[in-house]
């Protein structure tokens, strides 16, 4: 499913990568551990986090990950939205709970 | 920071001993103590090791020995995550002369798969010191992860960083007082080195010495700029 179907979906806010909505989601991973998530995501996943800062970008680069999605109406770090500008990589919102939000995206896709 | 560097820094700022304590690797600790003995500096070789809750701890350990020991321990648990050179840069080991001896390939900042428990035991099986870092951090910290000191971890002290208002933090966590408490800079850059420290009590310099100057260091002790 694309990014942009599961964004008006889900409702989401975007804060970055307006123009990057294109991409193809093939799954979600929802944890708060960088180092989970540098273990165990697989690229093409939706990452679902309340952290905010520049290293989440890193990661997301580094596992090939689709997007962001930043729960619970946390907003990114402004360095974290620069690095998600240059990787391409999108961030978006909710105020949902992760439980919630990854049910429902869970639901999304399956 | 190259090892001359650090010690150059370290002898600017005065500082009798430093802790050198890369994330999950123990390699440059050696190269930097053989200089170190040589410019009149003690450094305590050990890591910062992340556990998989990914608090952040500082183990130090004496001795090639040990160090090996630790290192072996690290190797072994170390999530094996391929670094990406372009995005968390280049993870050398290099020698005096700033020469590359060795380049990790799995990704240090990651976590090890050890819980905080675990890496306590082992440490202090090696006779080591255990001390978590930070603990003010928003990030990293046994406070960000945990919310609490676990009333049965066996630590030898707890970390302040060089922001800390420390008043107002044990004013905010008064259950920690009656732990030891040391300040370090977490210097990541040469220019940190230093930036803060603590006052150690003994008669001469030594692991042991500073083990246990370590486990009586109060507040008091601090030495924040």
């Amino acid at each position: 499913m694309k990014l942009k179907e599961i964004k008006e979906k889900l409702d989401l806010k975007v804060f970055s990568g307006e123009s990057e909505l294109d991409k193809e989601v093939i799954g979600g991973y929802t944890s708060d551990l960088l180092s989970d998530v540098m273990g165990h995501a697989n690229e093409g996943q939706l990452w679902i986090t309340l952290q905010t800062h520049k290293n989440v970008m890193g990661v997301a680069s580094l596992k090939d990950l689709a997007g962001i999605i930043l729960v619970k109406g946390f907003t990114p770090d402004a360095d974290t939205v620069a690095l998600s500008k240059s990787e391409g990589i999108p961030i978006l919102g909710t105020e949902m709970e992760a439980f919630e939000l990854s049910g429902k995206l869970y639901n999304l896709l399956n | 920071m190259s090892p001359l560097a650090i010690i150059n820094r370290a002898k600017e700022r005065s500082l009798d001993i430093i802790g050198v304590t890369d994330h999950n690797s123990t390699l440059m600790a050696p190269i930097i103590k053989e200089i170190g003995e040589r410019e009149g500096v003690y450094v305590l070789c050990g890591a910062e090791v992340t556990t998989i809750e990914e608090v952040h701890i500082l183990a130090f350990v004496d001795g090639s020995k040990a160090l090996t020991q630790l290192q072996e321990y690290l190797n072994r648990y170390l999530m094996k995550v391929p670094n990406n050179p372009d995005i968390f840069g280049y993870q050398l080991v290099v020698n005096e002369s700033e020469e590359v001896l060795y380049q990790e390939e799995n990704l240090l900042i990651g976590a090890i798969e050890q819980s905080l428990d675990e890496v306590e035991r082992f440490v202090h099986s090696l006779g080591g010191i255990f001390i978590p870092a930070h603990i003010d951090k928003a990030s990293n910290s046994l406070l960000s992860q945990l919310g609490f000191l676990p009333p049965d971890l066996s630590v030898d002290a707890l970390e302040f960083s060089a922001n800390c208002k420390v008043d107002s933090f044990i004013k905010n966590n008064a259950y920690l007082i009656g732990n030891s408490f040391i300040c370090s800079s977490d210097a990541h850059y040469i220019e940190d080195v230093g930036r803060c420290s603590t006052l150690l009590e003994m008669n001469s310099i030594s692991f042991e010495s500073i083990k246990e100057a370590v486990k009586r260091s109060g507040l008091e002790n601090l030495i924040l700029t």
